[in-house]
């Protein structure tokens, strides 16, 4: 009897509690769901085992366990850009940001680790590499961010070996940090930051911090040079205080308006052609202009802005029917393109979708998004905000959200560093757990 | 429905396979406090309190204190103007420990 307990999840007890308390009007408390009392079952492909893909399908299965799920993802594992810049200051291993699909096969989720080689929209069907086909009722793609290359002179798809962008973790993640690590005391790093819009917009100045961190207790000579292609940036006054409290001087940020505006490169002699003039980096970091991922093009869900626009209700993209795009390649402005996005639509999406196969009304959810950035190990700041559906769109709620207060206690900010930490670990384990 | 009377464990086995999962406006709004506060509201080491074990009674008071200001907050406070005493009281009865 313990053993069934312990089994069940919370979801189900209290499910099993209130069916006891409403047993003799059992009929009644099921009238929502089809005759039998199931959801009808059906067949849901997610593509894409991100923040985004992983969640839908456990909440897809969460929500109802009678569907049949299936999560395509051709990496056997998965490196999250959370916690990759914390890697690259070396505060943190490969191995902390690195998670697997074996909970998502215990949770009943059928797991394909292949390439999807195209959807075909009308059929409803999804083809592999292995020349497979798989039909579905619906179908959720969170394909992520793929990189514009066209913007910038003496760019192409060589150039992040040199020049690495970090900005899909992995091989990225370790190739800039091993170019800092091999940096000298004296050295300039410099960092491309990208237009809007982009995925995890305080992205760039955690980065620009954890490396702070590295150079003043490895290299203090050494600058941090932001050359920025747009002229304000997420947690500004924030992220500024926190430098000048942390690392003095040490990180200069330039706005595009300012000179920051970069033409293109030299990628050999490490060599920008910028408003600035010309700069010679040490190490630099290019992050380049984005766009959706991919497989988002090649099945025309995307518009003129490069991303895919949805339903803001239930992610259905507008432009081909049964196909749910969420996640940073999705349009859902005013929400940020990050991680902690992703998961909350992906919970959205789940539940619109559960409904719909249920032959039932879309419920307008409210969605969230907490985004925290370490300045040091012991330093962080947050924006965090509450998002509601109305009039057609994604509004975030008035009065709520924000970031953090400036000029707040170190031990506030200590509590901050705290809770970023907890927050990783509790998103990837409901994530990949 | 004869098989809600049979005995305690033959009424979980039967249930806990086939029932039907309703998502409700209480759930989803639940499901949102998992990122930070754990899967089910269970964290197994963070700083970040877990939830699973708390009365519904204590997260409604708690909720409507960061977000009226009388309890102070790093974060919460921010979160929780974003909703409304019916949407508190609709998440804290899924998560919280009911009847208490």
């Amino acid at each position: 009897m313990k053993n069934i307990i312990q089994s069940l999840s919370r979801r189900q007890l209290i499910q099993l509690a209130a069916a006891g308390i409403a047993a003799p009007t059992a009929g009644l408390a099921l009238s929502g769901c089809s005759q039998n009392g199931r959801k009808g079952a059906g067949s849901v492909i997610v593509i894409g085992g991100g923040f985004g893909g992983s969640a839908a399908a456990k909440y897809l299965k969460r929500y109802n366990g009678d569907l049949n799920v299936t999560l395509i993802e051709p990496n056997t594992t998965y490196v999250t850009c959370p916690g990759s810049n914390w890697v690259i200051g070396g505060i943190a291993e490969m191995t902390q940001i690195t998670h697997n699909y074996d909970a998502a096969k215990k949770n009943g989720i059928n797991v394909i680790h292949e390439m999807v080689t195209s959807v075909d929209p009308e059929k409803q069907s999804v083809k592999l590499s292995s020349g497979k086909t798989l039909n579905y009722d619906k179908l959720v793609m969170s394909p992520g961010i793929d990189f514009k290359l066209d913007a910038h002179e003496g760019v192409d798809t060589d150039t992040e070996n040199h020049l690495p962008h970090a900005y899909k973790a992995g091989d990225q993640t370790l190739l800039l940090r091993d170019q800092l690590r091999a940096m000298k005391d004296g050295g300039t790093f410099v960092m491309v930051a990208p237009p809007n819009p982009f995925r995890c917009p305080p992205g760039p100045y955690e980065r620009a911090g954890m490396i702070a961190h590295y150079l003043k207790n490895n290299k203090p000579k050494s600058k941090i040079l932001i050359l920025d292609q747009k002229n304000a940036f997420s947690k500004q006054g924030l992220f500024q205080e926190g430098w000048r409290n942390n690392y003095g001087q040490m990180i200069e940020w330039v706005a595009m308006q300012d000179g920051g505006e970069v033409k293109g490169f030299d990628v050999a002699n490490k060599t920008i052609d910028a408003g600035y003039g010309q700069v010679k980096g040490d190490v630099i970091n290019y992050i380049p202009p984005q766009k959706a991922g991919k497989l988002a093009f090649s099945v025309g869900l995307t518009n003129e802005s490069g991303f895919c626009p949805v339903n803001q209700q239930t992610f259905e993209s507008t432009i081909h029917k049964n196909i749910h795009v969420i996640g940073d390649a999705s349009i859902a402005s005013p929400m940020p393109k990050s991680g902690h996005s992703a998961t909350s639509q992906a919970k959205t999406t789940a539940a619109n979708i559960v409904l719909e196969l249920a032959g039932q009304e879309p419920i307008s959810a409210k969605n969230v998004n907490t985004c925290y950035s370490l300045v040091t190990p012991d330093y962080a700041i947050s924006v965090a905000a509450v998002y509601d559906f109305k009039d057609g769109k994604i509004a975030a709620v008035q009065g709520a959200g924000g970031v953090s207060p400036m000029g707040a206690s170190p031990e506030f900010r200590k509590q901050e560093a705290e809770y970023t930490r907890g927050w990783y670990r509790s998103i990837t384990n409901e994530v990949w757990g | 429905m004869k098989k809600l009377i049979l005995p305690a464990v033959g009424l979980l086995l039967t249930f806990s396979v086939p029932f039907a999962h309703a998502v409700d406006r209480g759930e989803l709004l639940a499901n949102s406090c998992f990122s930070c506060h754990g899967y089910d509201g269970q964290v197994s080491d963070a700083k970040i309190p877990p939830l699973a074990n708390y009365p519904a009674s204590m997260i409604v008071s708690q909720m409507k204190a960061f977000r009226d200001g009388t309890r102070t907050a790093t974060v919460m406070d921010r979160h929780a103007k974003g909703y409304t005493d019916e949407e508190i009281e609709l998440m804290a009865q899924y998560i919280g420990k009911q009847g208490s």
